[in-house]
């Protein structure tokens, strides 16, 4: 057995794990009722959607780099419908739009299995940015032209550039870290998920000062308790990454940050659009969006201070 | 098309069914239509679901979100003019959706449209209709009644009149575009309308006509 597949192997048991304890106890509160309980119902249901999500991600880390990338760029295709359902637009930004779907995405996530790094980030930054808005203009259409555009390219930074640096953190040519780089990959989405469940958790025991009232129930204290949490099992988990213990710590908690603040940006586009979720297309945790919205920030953050720490590129 | 037929053709019925499953599948894979049953459940109930008209979709669109057994009962009401000029039409019309065809051209018509939706009712078929007639292209959300709904809400009182909004698919393919957008979709079911005691048939059809335009998701500004 080769290590990385070891590593995997291991990290898979861990996750099963938990995963089982939390089937059990949410086994034993329905045991206990005599009627259903929505808000266990609920907690079910999303067990049940992690149990699906950690298979799909074990079997792509399993099948390979392209199946990496490719799942993360059906996320990205159903993470993008979402935002363009709701965005700003008109029937003259037909083409851009169906550019962005059609041709961009699937485009950008080629960049990644194929390694070509210095146009991966640069393509949607900078030649998107500037071919789209004009492909729109050509209809002719000038009414609320800035809003449409802008939310046009927001969409794909955010459901497509963001999200394909997840799987473009195989591609960093890391010393002494070489093939290794899907491990990366499950370490920053274990370490962001498990910061926003503890800040979901200890907000609501220990939480006092809100970050912002008006839109959230996350507190100061809560997201504290997250960025400590996503530290010390990024400190547990350093054998599988790049990192000596204390700087796979920091990265750990960095990534829960930008993850937290991810989260309350995104919530705060849900307001201003009047929606609850993104869709209903998860069971139990409302649409792509709403579940990737920490991993979305994390990703390039994460991506970038890891190429510029460890390899000065 | 009579029943006999289609049984007598095994392999043009199993072609039908693969040719349905496909449509549900791409609906699914391009808009994620999702069905909101707001006013009555999926349950089988004989039915005539009345639904605004933007689109050649919005049959194929209802018809997907119907739950497996639900769509076998169902039967879309549809132009023949549309459904019969080509082979491939008069295929999907006929043996996908088995739809109710009537002639819309009042002045070419040998007989009434009422004939074939009436028999259809008779025979138990739940049915998809759209009252408005034509696709609506103009800015009011919803356009005048046509006279057939109040027919079958006088004809046939113990069916269901479920009013049925499909919602966004219009930016889906606005007029004039090739290319689908996969933006998402929903059908919202309303509670159903029945025609009161004594209701004239304009006030029905007024009524009915809120009921649906009632199930229309708030737009942003």
């Amino acid at each position: 057995m080769s290590p990385m597949v070891r590593d995997i192997a291991l990290l898979v048991l861990a996750v099963s794990l938990v995963l089982l304890a939390l089937t059990a106890f949410g086994e034993r509160l329905r045991a206990r009722r005599s009627q259903p309980d929505p808000a266990i119902e609920v907690f079910m249901t999303r067990v049940d959607s992690w149990w699906a999500m950690v298979v799909l991600f074990t079997l792509a880390l399993v099948a390979g780099h392209w199946a990496v990338t490719l799942l993360f760029a059906v996320a990205a295709f159903a993470a993008l419908r979402e935002f363009y359902t709701y965005s700003a637009r008109s029937k003259a930004d037909h083409l851009s739009l169906a550019m962005a779907f059609y041709l961009i995405l699937p485009a950008q996530f080629l960049l990644v299995a194929f390694d070509l790094q210095r146009l991966l980030g640069v393509f949607i930054p900078v030649y998107v940015f500037l071919l789209l808005p004009f492909v729109s203009v050509l209809r002719g259409s000038t009414d609320n032209f800035l809003a449409r555009v802008s939310e046009t390219q927001w969409g794909l930074m955010i459901a497509v550039y963001c999200l394909s640096h997840v799987p473009a953190l195989m591609l960093l040519p890391l010393p002494g870290y070489a093939g290794r780089g899907m491990l990366l990959i499950a370490f920053l989405v274990m370490v962001v998920q498990t910061g926003d469940l503890v800040d979901f958790y200890m907000g609501r025991r220990t939480g006092r000062r809100r970050i912002v009232p008006g839109l959230s129930a996350k507190t100061w204290e809560g997201a504290g308790w997250g960025v400590l949490a996503a530290a010390l099992l990024g400190m547990a988990l350093w054998w599988i990454t790049p990192f000596n213990p204390l700087e796979s710590a920091a990265m750990a908690a960095l990534a829960s940050a930008a993850g937290q603040a991810g989260g309350l940006v995104l919530r705060a586009i849900k307001r201003d659009r009047g929606l609850r979720d993104w869709s209903h297309l998860i069971p139990g945790q409302g649409g792509f969006l709403d579940q990737l919205d920490s991993v979305i920030f994390a990703a390039p953050a994460f991506f970038h201070l890891t190429r510029l720490w460890w390899l000065a590129t | 098309m009579m029943p006999g037929m289609t049984a007598a053709r095994p392999l043009r019925r199993l072609a039908a069914r693969i040719a349905g499953q496909a449509i549900v599948l791409f609906a699914r894979a391009i808009t994620a239509v999702h069905a909101d049953w707001r006013g009555v459940g999926p349950s089988p109930r004989q039915r005539v679901y009345f639904a605004n008209h933007v689109s050649n979709a919005d049959m194929p669109m209802i018809w997907s979100v119907l739950p497996h057994a639900l769509r076998l009962q169902t039967r879309p009401v549809a132009a023949a003019d549309y459904w019969l000029k080509t082979g491939l039409r008069a295929f999907a019309g006929a043996e996908v959706f088995r739809a109710v065809l009537i002639d819309r051209r009042p002045d070419a018509r040998t007989e009434d449209p009422m004939m074939a939706i009436n028999a259809a009712l008779a025979a138990g078929d739940s049915l998809i209709i759209f009252p408005e007639g034509l696709r609506n292209q103009g800015p009011e959300p919803l356009q005048p009644f046509k006279a057939g709904l109040f027919n079958m809400a006088r004809e046939f009182p113990e069916v269901e009149l479920v009013p049925t909004w499909i919602a966004n698919l219009n930016s889906v393919m606005p007029k004039g575009e090739v290319i689908p957008l996969p933006l998402m979709c929903s059908v919202i079911f309303g509670a159903p309308v029945a025609l009161r005691e004594g209701e004239e048939r304009g006030a029905f059809l007024t009524r009915a006509a809120a009921a649906l335009l009632a199930l229309k998701p708030e737009e942003r500004t």
